[in-house]
């Protein structure tokens, strides 16, 4: 049996027990979600979003049914007794026993997908998503997405501490299909964090799908600290639609995963939107990650800052492909979009596609994107003052990386992916704090 | 201390230095200068040890020892120290950590204890004032967004945080304000003592006039075509520098005559040296 039809079946036999099933709306979604996918397969090289990223290995490997297994050193260890709402996810499945969402204002509603769609699937129909967007891939998450995260805020509601969203894979050999849905109304405001760990669960497949819609000046900080094991496959969306005057901020950090791949769309529905796309990965071995993001400008005074940063060691490959559409009209756009990457080794590989259209005149847009190796200068420079070439290299390799950090806001989180970012490049354990 | 005979050093396939020859012995400031391209910085990057300058043959020796067989940072931490002409700014590394991984590179390899932030800070601090830095600059990239002033001041308060045996200015007045300029100078003439030696490497001689030295070489087609006293630099500000290329080009001329005919002006720096 192919890889696709294995999906097709799967579907065949847990579709009707998926949480929401009694929805016809949502049975006939899922329904015409895995028939694109069944139609389609797999993306392939082919396909010009694709073309640096191959899902072959993927497709060969066989993710079986799941077993119950145990979660909660994990999580804990992830949890480091950091306060805030944790919503905690074992191989997609939520944990209850394991999260902890007390405390919420009122006006804030944060609980497992699969009650929310038990309980109020028709709240969640305009919300859920359409299996014509983004890639096969997508629609197979929507056909088979059995959990995941539902936040609500309310008119003015601002969460004084972050949502974590922790996705364990446990086990493994398990696939793991997770969908959030965020409503933000009226200027409310949240910090939403994504964890993807791993606890050496080998070749483990998760295919999440994040929403967020933000009404009027509504802002929205969403962070996704992917730090999966090495054999893993990691397929992600994020798709927001933001009104007038709001805010979003993304911060992608993907250090783990055989396999990653982030798609990241952001549509401007009304005038003086912002957003940022800031994202850091770190790949070695024979390890691949790659970023697609997507901005589109359809109103005037837009901003939009991307910055991605890549450390790339061994053979690995970091693809970054960014496109800006600044549609007629969108006048007083303001896109910046920078790609930069660190290769630490002659096999590694880094592409860059930067996509700009544009359709209005009166409009900044800037872009460039750079693939380079240490700074000789610097180098010397350093070893010049007696520091000895290797720690010069570890510390020019950790400030390149760091850079991303310094467009985190809290602190509490800049400290997170420091420590992140320690333990992945070269030497980073020994440098104490260098910015 | 140091003692350069017959260097010859290339970049990029181009021969840069030709021959150069100079003794510098402990406590004595010797001032290089010379038109652009005479090689003035390819000799502080030589003794620096930047990879991409060639030595073709000729010897360094520095404390006895052999210096192009040592590695840069061994260079560095033996006492030898460059103040770059252009220094380097490096995104993301605080001045702070920078100071204090160098202070303690150079501490390991005298035998003594590290220091730690506190007392690293205390130091830093009183010596930032003498050389008039903010303590801002201390939290700031190293370098970055810094004007010339303050990237001179920076290099001027490392030469004096790591103490060296030998340092060595390269065109440190380059870009500078008369007042930055005096600031540098005194930092510099702060650090002058019997055991510590300067090679002052400038194009113009107004720095000499705040950092006094004992020998002026001029350095012309990557060699020293004349050594005199503090006088020889006045006499290069009031001529320019047009007759030393000239001067140049005929000790280049003669140098088919014979191995002695060839080197004359390098040969005088060893006397001066011996007869000071």
């Amino acid at each position: 049996m192919s890889s696709t039809q294995h999906w097709v079946s799967e579907f065949n036999a847990r579709g009707a027990q998926l949480p929401g099933s009694q929805a016809p709306w949502l049975a006939s979604l899922r329904r015409r979600a895995i028939e694109r996918f069944a139609d389609e397969g797999w993306p392939t090289p082919k396909q010009e979003a694709w073309r640096h990223t191959s899902l072959a290995a993927l497709e060969q490997q066989a993710f079986g049914p799941l077993a119950q297994v145990q979660a909660g050193d994990l999580a804990r260890k992830v949890r480091r007794g950091e306060a805030g709402y944790w919503l905690v996810f074992v191989d997609g499945h939520h944990a209850p026993e394991l999260s902890e969402v007390g405390g919420l204002p009122a006006g804030a509603q944060l609980l497992p997908l699969s009650e929310a769609l038990a309980g109020q699937a028709e709240q969640l129909e305009s919300l859920f998503g359409n299996e014509a967007d983004g890639a096969s891939t997508a629609a197979l998450n929507l056909a088979l997405a059995s959990d995941g995260a539902y936040l609500r805020l309310a008119r003015g509601v601002v969460l004084d501490a972050p949502v974590h969203l922790l996705f364990i894979a446990a086990s493994a050999g398990t696939a793991s299909f997770t969908r959030n849905l965020v409503q933000a109304e009226e200027g409310a405001q949240a910090t939403i964090i994504e964890h993807f760990v791993g606890q050496g669960s080998g070749a483990s497949f998760s295919n999440s799908a994040t929403r967020i819609r933000q009404a009027n000046d509504a802002r929205i900080t969403h962070v996704k600290l992917q730090m999966e094991d090495e054999q893993a496959f990691h397929l992600g969306a994020l798709d927001v639609e933001q009104s007038k005057g709001s805010v979003f901020n993304s911060h992608s950090m993907s250090f783990g995963a055989r396999l990653a791949r982030h798609d990241i769309v952001t549509n401007f529905n009304g005038d003086h939107c912002e957003t940022l796309l800031n994202g850091l990965y770190y790949v070695n071995g024979r390890r691949h990650v790659d970023h697609h993001t997507q901005i589109n400008h359809l109103h005037p005074h837009g901003i939009s800052h991307e910055y991605y940063r890549g450390v790339l060691d061994d053979t690995s490959r970091g693809v970054f492909a960014g496109r800006i559409l600044v549609a007629p009209g969108a006048d007083k756009t303001d896109a910046i979009q920078r790609s930069d990457s660190l290769l630490l080794s002659r096999l590694a590989k880094a592409d860059a596609r930067p996509e700009l259209e544009i359709y209005a005149d009166d409009v900044k847009c800037a872009h460039g994107a750079t693939v380079g190796q240490i700074d000789e200068n610097s180098l010397f420079y350093l070893r010049s003052r007696g520091l000895d070439e290797a720690y010069a290299r570890h510390i020019l390799t950790y400030a390149f990386a760091a850079q991303a950090i310094s467009r985190v806001e809290d602190p509490a989180l800049r400290t997170r992916i420091e420590a992140a970012i320690r333990t992945l490049v070269p030497g980073g354990a020994e440098l104490g704090e260098v910015a | 201390m140091l003692s350069i005979k017959d260097l010859h050093a290339s970049v990029e396939g181009k021969s840069i230095l030709r021959g150069l020859s100079l003794d510098v012995r402990p406590g004595e400031v010797h001032a290089i200068m010379g038109p652009n391209g005479s090689g003035k910085s390819t000799l502080s990057q030589v003794l620096a040890g930047r990879e991409n300058y060639i030595v073709e043959s000729g010897t360094v020796t520095w404390d006895g020892q052999n210096l192009l067989d040592m590695p840069i940072e061994e260079r560095a931490r033996s006492g030898l120290f460059l103040a770059f002409q252009y220094p380097i700014e490096i995104p993301g590394v605080s001045n702070a950590y920078f100071l204090r991984a160098a202070v303690n590179a150079a501490r390991r390899h005298r035998g003594q204890p590290e220091l730690d932030a506190m007392d690293f800070l205390k130091r830093v601090k009183a010596e930032m004032k003498a050389v008039g830095m903010r303590e801002e600059f201390l939290y700031r990239s190293v370098n970055e967004g810094f004007s010339g002033g303050e990237k001179k001041r920076n290099e001027v308060l490392q030469m004096t945080l790591l103490e060296p045996k030998l340092a060595i200015l390269d065109e440190t007045d380059s870009g500078l304000d008369i007042d930055a300029l005096k600031v540098v100078a005194d930092g510099v003439n702060r650090l002058r003592s019997p055991e510590r030696s300067l090679i002052v490497i400038t194009h113009y001689q107004r720095l000499l006039d705040y950092i006094v030295p004992d020998y002026v070489h001029v350095l012309s087609g990557g060699r020293i075509v004349r050594s005199g006293g503090r006088e020889l630099a006045l006499e290069l500000e009031e001529r320019g520098y047009g007759w030393v290329k000239e001067l140049a080009a005929e000790q280049n001329g003669s140098a088919g005559k014979g191995p002695d005919a060839a080197r004359p002006g390098a040969a005088q720096p060893a006397e001066k040296g011996a007869a000071a």
